[in-house]
């Protein structure tokens, strides 16, 4: 049961932490273990992202063509958009069972600033859905019969540009945490503000089929993941008073 | 000027100024607009490569500025109240988004109506149409968001927040929908990159463009002064005003 593994972890947490003016470092990384602990505990939450972009991917060969050069063809952004509506599908989580059982309040009312504890949220989430998700990605390639040389640079850039993902998703789950029915709402506000990732996650894979330089597609999504990493936690610690105290 | 901003600030200081401004850029506006659609329509030379099906621009190039300018005016609305509680800028970002929303999808059809003429298609992946596109959803979303929330101070706040996080997305989208489009470029026409116009033709569309500016001031004062009404219903000055007290 779920209820009862969180309120395990939270005494065996809460012990080695409970001085309330610890580092911002030993904050971060006590906010980082108990996620990922939490997490851990339920594999199928961890697992059903990478089930949901397996299955997405093998609707498209028997919707559109089972032909190996159409598929090549459009894999770069098939892989790309199928691995984004997946990590987009377990944002709603990010936030939701320390909402309902309030250890968001808790998390609000640290003395460290909410900004990096957030951070710490957002990166297990990468961990456990971006990152995952980057190194499948080339299995379901061979799949699609996307072109050899391709598959190194397909890990690489969604695992980069999953970060981005994570961080502005995150945002949008802050925001829509408070609503009881906030699922399609959350894609309506996140999914245009992917736009940019996308772009250059899938340029970079066409970008290495054609033989082009890919470094500079992914210096671009660094630069995006930079900014993200710059302005998202802040927002997403204001998103996330407003969802309490609303 | 503090005073001067914590007056503008009280919303009945706001609707008795904004009923002496309102009827001047009512009056702007209309006769804007006439004398730039009669000269555009009707007056203005056709052009040499597209001949009469140029004069779209007289709606679309001014809807497409709003469409552009009230986003940004959204945002700094959505900074200005959540930085000083102004009440009033709030009222102004929820009242001016739909407009937002109508002129993008002005812009949006207009652009499609031309594009049957000069492209023969009524739809292109163009740079500008796509990421008036995702402008489109952008307002979509804030609007969305709004109103998902049952208390209006929540409702306020996650929609500034997400048009703040709106408008520093938007020139990394618009950017990176350019460099898309030069990628995949499949016409080398767009609707502004033209020759330099001559005056005949821009001064009328420099006119619908003020024109346009005037109407979005002059609805959105007269929105903003009827949601004071409804927001400050149990106000006394309100009450007074609707005869409904005593």
């Amino acid at each position: 049961m779920p209820a009862t593994d969180r309120t395990a972890t939270g005494a065996a947490m809460d012990a080695p932490h409970a001085e309330p003016h610890g580092s911002l470092g030993v904050a971060f990384w006590a906010t980082l273990k108990r996620d990922l602990v939490l997490l851990l505990r339920r594999r199928s939450e961890v697992m059903n992202p990478l089930v949901f972009f397996a299955i997405v991917i093998t609707l498209f060969p028997i919707g559109i063509s089972p032909d190996p050069q159409l598929l090549a063809t459009i894999a770069p952004g098939l892989l790309w958009v199928a691995a984004l509506l997946a990590a987009l599908l377990s944002l709603d989580s990010l936030f939701r069972a320390d909402y309902d059982d309030g250890s968001l309040e808790q998390l609000l009312l640290t003395p460290q600033p909410l900004a990096l504890l957030s951070l710490a949220k957002v990166t297990v989430h990468w961990l456990l859905t971006g990152l995952p998700l980057a190194l499948m990605a080339p299995l379901l390639g061979i799949m699609l019969a996307l072109p050899a040389g391709s598959y190194a640079v397909l890990a690489l850039s969604l695992a980069l540009g999953s970060a981005s993902l994570s961080l502005i998703g995150a945002i949008g789950a802050a925001l829509t945490v408070g609503l009881s029915r906030g699922g399609v709402l959350l894609s309506l506000l996140v999914l245009p503000l992917y736009i940019p990732v996308l772009i250059f996650g899938a340029g970079a894979v066409q970008a290495a089929i054609f033989g082009d330089g890919v470094m500079a597609h992914l210096a671009i999504l660094g630069a995006l993941l930079a900014v993200a990493l710059i302005f998202a936690p802040w927002a997403i610690a204001a998103s996330l008073r407003i969802s309490i105290n609303g | 000027m503090w005073a001067f901003i914590h007056k503008l600030g009280s919303p009945k200081w706001f609707y008795d100024i904004s009923a002496r401004l309102q009827p001047w850029f009512w009056v702007l506006a209309l006769a804007l607009i006439a004398v730039g659609t009669v000269w555009g329509l009707a007056f203005a030379p056709a052009d040499y490569q597209q001949g009469n099906s140029f004069r779209i621009i007289y709606v679309h190039v001014p809807a497409a500025f709003l469409a552009q300018s009230i986003f940004v005016t959204m945002a700094v609305a959505g900074v200005i109240f959540m930085v000083w509680k102004i009440k009033i800028a709030d009222m102004a970002a929820a009242m001016m988004a739909p407009l937002g929303a109508a002129m993008t999808f002005v812009a949006l059809f207009s652009g499609a109506v031309w594009g049957v003429p000069t492209w023969g298609t009524w739809w292109m992946w163009d740079a500008r149409l796509t990421s008036m596109l995702i402008l489109l959803f952008l307002y979509l979303g804030v609007i969305a968001l709004r109103g998902a929330f049952a208390s209006r101070d929540s409702a306020s706040r996650a929609a500034s927040v997400l048009a703040m996080v709106g408008v520093i997305n938007i020139p990394i989208i618009k950017y990176s929908v350019d460099w898309w489009y030069t990628l995949h470029q499949p016409a080398s026409f767009t609707l502004t990159e033209r020759p330099a116009m001559p005056t005949e033709m821009w001064l009328p569309l420099l006119i619908m463009v003020v024109g346009f500016y005037c109407f979005f001031i002059a609805v959105t004062l007269l929105r903003t002064r009827s949601e004071i009404l409804r927001r400050e219903a149990n106000k006394r000055w309100v009450r007074e005003l609707a005869g409904g007290i005593r």
